[in-house]
């Protein structure tokens, strides 16, 4: 009996296709592994399922979904809870506070009238603490957790916290679906492994359970099937016993990326090193670098990749010293003092964030501005000294966003108009200008097209590459698009749990960058 | 005709509207305009140096700096020492002054500091400091040892009296340096070239490099801190000008006035120039010379004919519940704008 169907799910974010026609049908009783890269359409797929508010302030979706045959069309997760359908979120939704019942008992509590409560309603009924304490006893014992039920939840170690919202979704008594989040990813592996116990368990009751993780070991151990995402589209559903991890990770990668990249652009980069990381660790939150080492080589792009909130992210963002920031960075043969942008900035690093509105413009000053300012505050350049002022000299600074404008294409009224203003593809190319203007040899870019269409994003990927050709400047570009990775770079870095994982050439096959990017070693790939 | 309306600001249109009416009826009511021009302009050059001091607090990320009376009392401390040495005339006026800087200086430095403890609320802090610094003001001023029969009261002992006379001082030093007649108009040159003076030091300060770095820090402190700029340290410098300027604007004040006015005067002096800047056109993280300039502008001309139109048609202290409202009623507008558009 199919518990759930979903039927040529649709979903478009504007003109963006973010879902095109995945169905999905999951039995009583089944784990359902559901797995994709960053972006492939998961969360979509799950908000949609749970009728979160967010779908329908977008424009809906199209398609059906049937539980048990009947339509279900969620507006809101209400809906999706009177239906049986519970979601463990990937943050803890938890009430520090209160106490393990409280928390699980939450809006759902025991209660006894009272004289109050026979006046003015049942909103003023008295909690019945014991029968509240029984009922958690109860759920808690079923996930074999000893945890005492009067404690309260601030301070318990993240894996209780775990469980404690499993156990939140389990108590309700209509529950037939229940969604897990990257349930493990917060875990220790004692913790994982008696997770999925529980979640065994689960199954074993009647409850189906679909189960998104990055981990395919886990995804591979514990369900019954696996629906595969990639770009929005469903690659394949198949029984788990029929696939290999390999398979997996090259139908989550696989994308057919057109080599552009011709003979005569491969250039001799010798192994002299510009940077070099050692025992690197980077306290970014939610994406913290841990202990790692890299080098980077003169005159190459090299690319790093891996899935969100592994610690791609953090490395630039440590090398500029933007985070808290221990080990040794090593540019040019020198140490570089940590935790000091404007030391970074001196040695000839340039970065352009991944927060582009945030950390990369002033988007209510004009775009001359913001093009030079940065090396104004550096290298002291677009000055004019008038008695014993040095005031900012206008004129240069125009006349350089105008050469800047004419390089890069930039499309705007003028130099005096407000970033703000801009489009996103725009935007990044004055980013890009400024730091074309501290003329470094190092380039740090992280995530460089995120939010841009794809015309914008080739020009951007195609001014990068060549920076590096024509002016021999290093770039290490961060991205969470392997595609684009593997476009343009020379060497891609594949970081997992805060650490390089391996390093690949970006013609090594979809199943080498899948498994490294799931945290797995490549002896599993059989040559 | 929108774009138009956009462009000068609903708020400023309002007021210009309201000040042109009241013009007009002042014209019809026969109160002579001369006399009216004449109090326009020297309110405007005694209260534009302390709707100056926020223009360094808002470039520099802090917001609209509430707590000018920190600078206030500072620039009575320099006013009143000053004159216990019996100095009177322009040499009086500067050692106030001189006198004064280094002491708001000292304070705004470690204000600045406790600004950085608290991002986010300085508005809201700053009053409350504000408020304090007052209060703890009025101890000092009864305990302080000045001796001089201009200041302590007239039956003698300790203490100041509440409102000292700049008569035989540094009374309208300014207002009458190179003043001179256009008909029955006097202008008062030298307080309008004082602050002409100040203006001119911070509008080249937001042109060089310490400026621009002071100016990017408050509009983008992640931005500023990825450019190897100490957000906090411009922050402190921010509210160091502003206490700065706040001392200087009020010896302006007095010296304009006739008077010190010492005990709770300083108390509410922060919301008038708050309003005026506002109503010029400035929003919590945008401030322009130009914002000051048209601000005070509008908001003394309104009380200046405000009064005598006011007063011939109704009875009471009116003009005193408007400028009450029109302040407090356009700080409120603005802090309701989302982001911090331009009021």
């Amino acid at each position: 009996m199919e518990l759930l169907q979903m039927e040529n799910i649709t979903k478009l974010y504007g003109e963006n296709r973010v879902l095109n026609k995945v169905s999905l049908s999951i039995r009583e009783g089944e784990i359902h592994g559901l797995v994709g890269e960053n972006g492939a359409g998961k969360s979509t797929l799950m908000n949609i399922l749970f009728g979160m508010p967010v779908i329908h302030s977008t424009g809906g979706f199209e398609g059906e979904i049937f539980i048990n045959g009947i339509p279900f069309n969620p507006k809101s997760p209400e809906d999706a809870m009177k239906a049986g359908i519970g979601m463990v979120h990937q943050e803890f939704m938890l009430i520090p506070g209160f106490s393990v019942t409280e928390n699980i008992k939450l809006n759902r509590e025991r209660t006894n009238p009272t004289l109050l409560s026979k006046i003015f309603g049942n909103k003023l009924e008295r909690l019945d603490l014991s029968l509240m304490a029984k009922d958690s006893r109860q759920v808690l014992d079923k996930l074999n957790m000893t945890v005492d039920e009067y404690l309260p939840v601030a301070g318990l170690p993240v894996g209780y916290m775990q469980f404690i919202e499993i156990a939140r979704e389990i108590d309700k008594e209509q529950l037939k679906l229940l969604i897990l989040d990257e349930p493990t990813a917060v875990l220790t592996e004692t913790e994982a492994s008696q997770f999925l116990d529980v979640v065994r368990k689960l199954s074993e009751m009647g409850i189906s359970i679909l189960f998104i993780s990055h981990r395919l070991d886990e995804i591979k151990e514990i369900t019954h099937s696996i629906t595969i995402l990639r770009d929005g589209e469903m690659v394949k559903t198949i029984g788990t016993d029929k696939i290999s991890i390999v398979d997996i990770a090259r139908l989550m990668v696989g994308r057919n990326i057109d080599m552009v990249k011709a003979k005569d652009e491969e250039r001799d980069i010798k192994d002299e090193y510009i940077l070099e990381l050692k025992d690197f660790k980077v306290n970014m939150p939610g994406e913290k670098v841990k202990g790692l080492d890299l080098k980077v080589r003169k005159g190459e792009i090299l690319g790093i990749g891996g899935l969100a909130g592994q610690g791609k992210i953090g490395i630039s963002n440590g090398i500029m010293g933007l985070y808290e920031t221990s080990g040794t960075i090593i540019k040019d043969g020198k140490e570089l003092p940590l935790n000091n942008p404007r030391n970074s900035l001196n040695s000839s690093i340039a970065f352009l964030s991944e927060d582009r509105r945030g950390v990369g413009l002033l988007l209510d000053d004009p775009i001359d501005f913001n093009i030079a300012f940065s090396s104004l505050e550096i290298q002291n350049k677009f000055l004019k000294k008038i008695g014993p002022f040095n005031l900012i000299d206008n004129r240069t600074v125009r006349e350089h966003a105008l050469k800047m404008i004419e390089e890069l294409d930039i499309r705007c009224t003028g130099p005096k108009q407000h970033t703000r203003y801009l489009s996103g593809g725009n935007q990044q190319k004055v980013c890009i200008a400024r730091a074309l203007t501290l003329e470094p040899n190092l380039l740090l870019v992280s995530e460089p097209t995120r939010g841009i269409d794809i015309g914008a994003k080739k020009l951007v990927l195609d001014t990068l590459v060549k920076l590096n050709r024509e002016l021999n400047m290093t770039i290490i570009i961060t991205s969470s698009e392997l595609g684009e990775l593997r476009q343009i770079s020379h060497r891609i870095a594949i970081i997992y749990d805060g650490k390089v994982k391996g390093i690949l050439p970006p013609d090594a096959s979809d199943e080498h960058f899948g498994l490294l990017m799931a945290g797995e070693t490549l002896d599993k790939v059989v040559n | 005709m929108n774009s138009l309306i956009e462009k000068i600001g609903v708020p400023r249109l309002i007021i210009a509207l309201f000040l042109i009416g009241l013009i007009l009826v002042a014209v019809y009511l026969k109160i002579p305009l001369s006399s009216l021009i004449t109090d326009i302009l020297v309110r405007f050059g005694m209260n534009a140096i302390l709707v100056l001091a926020m223009i360094p607090a808002v470039q520099s990320g802090i917001g609209l700096n509430f707590n000018l009376p920190l600078g206030i009392v500072f620039g009575l401390i320099g006013a009143l020492i000053s004159i216990e040495f019996k100095l009177s005339g322009f040499f009086g006026f500067i050692v106030s002054i001189l006198i004064a800087v280094p002491l708001a200086a000292i304070a705004g430095y470690f204000y600045g500091k406790m600004l950085n403890r608290i991002k986010g609320q300085e508005m809201t802090v700053g009053t409350y400091i504000g408020f304090s610094v007052v209060s703890l003001m009025c101890i000092f001023w009864l305990v302080a040892p000045f001796k001089s029969p201009e200041l302590i009261w007239a039956y003698g002992g300790n203490g100041l009296r509440v409102t000292v006379s700049l008569e035989s001082s540094m009374a309208h030093v300014l207002n009458n340096f190179w003043s001179f007649k256009i008909g029955n108009v006097k202008i008062p040159t030298g307080l309008l070239l004082f602050f002409a003076l100040c203006a001119f030091i911070v509008w080249i300060y937001s042109k060089s490099k310490k400026g621009l770095s002071m100016k990017v820090a408050g509009s983008n402190a992640n931005f500023a801190l990825s450019n190897g700029i100490d957000v906090d340290k411009e922050r402190v410098w921010g509210t160091v000008i502003s206490t700065v300027l706040a001392a200087i604007g009020i010896i302006v004040y007095s010296q304009a006035f006739g008077f010190l006015q010492l005990y709770n005067a300083p108390l509410y002096a922060a919301m008038p120039a708050v309003a005026a800047i506002l109503i010029g056109g400035a929003s919590l993280h945008r401030a322009k010379i130009i914002h000051v300039i048209i601000g005070t502008l509008l908001f003394q001309s309104l009380l200046v004919v405000a009064l005598p139109v006011i007063n011939v048609l109704s009875e009471g202290s009116m003009s005193e519940v408007i400028r009450t409202i029109v302040s407090n009623g356009i700080i409120l507008y603005a802090l309701t704008r989302p982001g911090g558009d331009t009021a």
